[in-house]
């Protein structure tokens, strides 16, 4: 294992709403190679965008972060807005779910390349400029005869390619992706995985591929980590976590996945909890089939399951942790009263 | 963006009613009070002070008889003893009198009955003609919606002042110069407004699913009009009929000020003596001028302001929600079990 | 760049395509509006000071006598040859009416829009970046409150204030007599005038003399854009483009600067070519607040006086101004706005 490019550790992000604080990223630590794709997955709302945000410092009004996010020696959590803003390009990338509306509407993809180029590379000459974004953009398949035009001549499809060739023209270490194919087809989505590939393969840049389709997870990421109501609940590679799942969540997500062998549905009773008042113990315990009472008062620990897949689960102990008598399964009044909540 | 979707508070708040209709409506209207209650700093300023300022100016209309000192079009004395004329203020007439001799303070307090009194009136006529055919062209579309909707946009592009000079002009030969006479021209400026809002919103309801499975199970146009589609739309128009009424005092001050207006001894308007003003001005007499301006000005920023209170209530999208800031707690627990 | 030109063509082409229906529709009202009002327009004016017959025989003459089809068509074809008669009370063509006093009126106009795009975007820009501050309050309110206000009730302040007491401005007319009658007209746009005749004292004058109503007028319609600036900046800001470009590490000045504030500011052409017609209903109060000779003065002055020619050929000229005006703001528009033209 190399030395990682990015570590997070205890990174908390909330949001400041009129009820409270909703912990919609919750200590959550892991690190990053170079070269290495981690894919994030996890339900709607249980915090995998902010945590992507939240590593480029992109957060809405309102939010706080708190942690260290270490990259190059720095911790980007509470650095000074210049700072963090001279990094997000040349050194962090981000990708977007939605690519219809990311470019500026008034300006040609050409302009969106020379102000980026401008800003973070401002020695250069602008016929270098014209030079490298061609070939970035190129290397995504857009023809240089297209240069020139506006965005709403694209496709969503290409414009997603656009905006990945924007992200990469400075060849940064670090690309967050978050669900960057969700709002294409499936061919499109093909080709785009293929691009985020070639990526990582050629520069050796880290990407952390944030998505809640598992399949794209088996098919680019080498590791995973799985993410429920705001915590890291259990993390490997992406194989072994896929084959051998070691918490309840990832293995009730793993058979949610319809595939054409599929017979009847799966899915995991319940809803999310609330992230302004989780569940006391694992966040998780009112949906789970395994709980038992220890799981409802006090917080899971992570372990270590084999190297480098942690999980953090009462299930996989650590067994002395848990009190005598504690690991009888919990009640099902309980479950359904604290399924309501 | 990807925000956890926090549920609505009022989704929990199910007030216990006994009767569920009472509770229905007992819910939709803390619904729409909710945002006057959570609002804080300066969008609770912006509502209050437009409901103080137009309550101040309803309060003057209802009992102008009893608050001015004088009435409307008094010159003299009860004792027969003529006003001086562009007096400055004084005891005797705290705003000054005007070049018709008449107490100015009483003509500013009679102004609000003749200007609430109008916009009542030419907001009734306008929704009363331009809802329905909104309603109708929005819902049944086809060549009467592209005709109307032709019509209005050239009525809508066509300089209102200009509009209503000429209308009330050719109603002054039938209606004299009055009240309803200038109701009629104004509600003549505003009938193509709602049309196009109402008709705008009813297109855009249309296509919901809710009134799309409305037709599907075979209601009748009339009733997926009235129980569908218009109780939507009217829940719209309290904020559209308050900023018309402020740009409706404006109309009925500019028609007055261009002598189209309303007689000076039918009623007394704030628009006709600010145009009898004018020349003071030149002289240095700046009461004839100065209240019933400030009359106007102060009514009009006061329906304003209702009107963006009420558009924050039922279009919240520029409306900030009052947070409470994050404060973080010590760590929790140190992760790892064997680090 | 050849094919953006094209479809550039196309669309102006299509725009005036559009504009035509509307127009005719515009004409139509005005003819039978003028059509509604008692009697005939020779009538109405001149009814009571010419004796029957006199009054029959110029009925005839102004062919008044013929069934309002024929009338009508003769109207537009009139129209469609810019000649819109003349007027009754003093033997006026309309035409001319419109050349010498539209160009006050397009003078002072023309002004106010410049000082209301300038004063609403600014202030507009300024209170949107800094929302919930009390710069942004206070640029709100005053956007309100100025709103509010009549022009002829800022009118009647300036004059007071600027004219009376201070004694800067002057307060009535487009300029001084002596420069009235000296200055050589070619274009009736006095500015114009005094500076192609090298006159700068004329040119002085004449500046003196806008400066007053063309502010009030230009404030009152840029209370409008202020508010129409900050809610397109602040909603442009939350955009998704400008999280993008900020993820891209942009500068944040350049974010506002380049990418927020041209997008915040695409609907206000649009917006520009609405207020068009309230900035034309404000100028006619101006003008008579102002003494100023435009159009509008002359059109208050002939409808005082029924003169029902005179107040037709106004009226429809303006009507083909605004449209003339809305074709050529989606024009710009388009010119702007790439997306637009597809």
């Amino acid at each position: 294992m190399s030395e990682p490019v990015l570590s997070v550790r205890d990174l908390r992000v909330w949001y400041g709403t009129a009820r409270g604080s909703v912990r919609a990223v919750d200590e959550v630590s892991f690190d990053l190679s170079a070269g290495e794709t981690l894919g994030l997955v996890g339900e709607s709302g249980c915090g995998k965008s902010t945590l992507g945000r939240g590593i480029v410092g992109l957060l809405p009004e309102g939010a706080a972060a708190d942690g260290t996010v270490s990259f190059d020696g720095r911790n980007l959590v509470g650095l000074p807005t210049a700072e963090l803003r001279d990094l997000r390009g040349p050194e962090l990338g981000m990708i977007f779910q939605e690519p219809m509306t990311r470019l500026d509407p008034l300006m040609r993809i050409e302009d969106h390349f020379l102000e980026m180029l401008e800003t973070h590379e401002p020695g250069l000459s602008r016929d270098e400029m014209k030079r490298r974004s061609m070939e970035t953009l190129g290397g995504m398949g857009i023809p240089p005869t297209r240069f020139r035009h506006y965005p709403h001549e694209f496709s969503g499809g290409m414009r997603q390619r656009i905006m990945i060739a924007l992200a990469l023209v400075l060849r940064p270490k670090v690309v967050v992706c978050d669900e960057p194919t969700t709002a294409l087809d499936v061919i499109v989505e093909a080709q785009i995985l293929g691009i985020l590939q070639d990526l990582k393969r050629n520069f050796d840049t880290a990407l952390l591929l944030i998505t809640h389709n598992l399949g794209i997870v088996a098919e680019a990421c080498d590791r995973v980590a799985v993410m429920y109501a705001g915590q890291i609940v259990e993390e490997g590679p992406a194989r072994r976590v896929f084959d051998t799942p070691a918490h309840p969540y990832t293995r009730e997500l793993l058979r949610s996945i319809i595939s054409l062998g599929t017979e009847g549905l799966q899915y995991i009773p319940g809803a999310p909890p609330d992230l302004i008042d989780p569940p006391a113990g694992c966040h998780f315990h009112p949906r789970c089939p395994d709980a038992m009472r220890v799981c409802a008062s006090n917080d899971p620990v992570a372990v270590t399951k084999a190297i480098d897949h942690r999980v953090r689960c009462w299930l996989s102990g650590p067994h002395n942790l848990v009190p005598a008598g504690e690991d009888e399964p919990l009640a099902t009044r309980e479950f359904a009263k604290a399924d309501e909540a | 963006m990807a925000m956890p979707s926090v549920e609505e508070p009022t989704a929990n708040t199910r007030p216990a009613g006994p009767a569920p209709v009472r509770a229905r409506r007992f819910r939709t209207l803390h619904r729409m009070f909710a945002p006057f209650a959570e609002a804080r700093g300066m969008p609770r300023f912006v509502v209050w002070a437009g409901v103080a300022i137009t309550t101040f100016f309803i309060v003057l209309a209802l009992f102008s008889p009893a608050i001015a000192p004088y009435d409307f079009d008094q010159y003299r004395t009860a004792d027969g003893v003529r006003f001086a004329k562009q007096e400055a203020p004084s005891s005797a007439h705290p705003f000054g009198t005007n070049v018709m001799s008449t107490d100015v303070l009483s003509r500013v307090i009679f102004g609000a009955r003749t200007a609430i009194e109008v916009v009542v009136l030419s907001i009734f006529v306008s929704m009363a003609i331009g809802l329905p055919l909104g309603l109708m062209s929005g819902y049944f579309g086809g060549k009467l919606d592209r005709i109307l909707l032709v019509f209005m946009d050239a009525l809508i592009a066509f300089p209102s002042l200009l509009f209503a000079i000429v209308i009330a002009f050719l109603l002054s030969d039938t209606f004299g110069r009055g009240v309803t006479t200038a109701a009629l021209a104004i509600s003549v400026v505003y009938i193509p407004q709602y049309f196009r809002v109402v008709r705008n919103h009813v297109i855009s309801i249309r296509e919901e699913a809710y009134v799309e499975a409305a037709r599907a199970i075979g209601a009748r146009p009339r009733t997926v009009i009235r129980r569908y589609v218009f109780q939507n739309v009217v829940q719209n128009v309290p904020v559209i009929a308050t900023l018309n009424a402020a740009d409706a005092i404006l109309t009925l001050a500019a028609l007055g000020f261009l002598g189209y207006g309303i007689q000076p001894t039918e009623a007394a308007e704030w628009g006709y003596d600010i145009q009898r003003a004018i020349s003071d001005a030149g002289a240095g007499i700046w009461w004839t001028g100065l209240f019933p301006g400030c009359a106007i000005v102060l009514l009009v920023t006061g329906l304003t302001l209702l009107g963006e209170g009420l558009n924050d209530v039922i279009n919240p999208v520029l409306r900030r929600r009052r947070i409470i800031p994050v404060r973080f707690p010590p760590l929790r627990r140190n992760g790892n079990a064997d680090e | 760049m050849a094919k953006q030109s094209t479809s550039l063509r196309a669309y102006l082409l299509t725009r005036i395509a559009l504009a035509i229906p509307m127009l005719l529709i515009l004409l139509t009202l005005v003819f039978f509006l003028m059509r509604v009002a008692p009697g005939d327009p020779i009538s109405a004016a001149l009814g009571g000071r010419l004796t029957q017959e006199e009054l029959d025989r110029r009925r005839a003459e102004a062919g008044y006598d013929r069934p309002l089809a024929v009338q009508y068509v003769d109207y537009l074809g009139d129209v469609a040859t810019l000649n819109f008669g003349e007027t009754i009370v003093d033997n006026r063509p309309v035409t001319e009416v419109i050349v010498q006093n539209g160009a006050a009126t397009l003078e002072l106009t023309l002004t106010a829009m410049l000082i209301a795009v300038g004063v609403g975007v600014s202030i507009g820009l300024v209170a949107g970046r800094h929302r919930d501050t009390s710069v942004d309050f206070a640029g709100r309110m005053f956007g309100i409150v100025i709103y509010a206000a009549p022009v002829f009730f800022l009118g009647f302040l300036a004059q007071l204030v600027f004219g009376k007491w201070l004694g800067w401005f002057p307060t009535s007319g487009r300029a001084s007599p002596i420069v009235t009658f000296e200055l050589e007209t070619k274009t009736n746009l006095f500015i114009v005038d005094s500076i192609i005749s090298g006159n700068w004292s004329a040119l002085a004058d004449v500046l003196r003399h806008l400066v007053l109503p063309a502010t009030v007028l230009g404030l009152v319609i840029g209370g409008v854009f202020i508010r129409l600036v900050r809610v397109n900046l602040i909603q442009t800001l939350k955009g998704d483009y400008i999280e993008a470009a900020r993820a891209r590490g942009i500068e944040e000045r350049s974010v506002v600067y380049h990418h927020a504030f041209k997008n915040a500011l695409v609907p206000v052409i649009t917006v520009i070519g609405l207020q068009f017609a309230l900035l034309l209903s404000g100028a006619v109060l101006t003008e008579q607040t102002f003494n100023w000779p435009g159009i509008g003065s002359e059109l208050v002055r002939y409808l005082d006086n029924r003169d029902y020619i005179a107040v037709q050929g106004i009226i429809t000229f303006t009507g083909i101004v605004v449209i003339f005006v809305s074709v050529f703001i989606d024009f710009v528009n388009a010119w702007v706005d790439p997306r637009v033209r597809y």
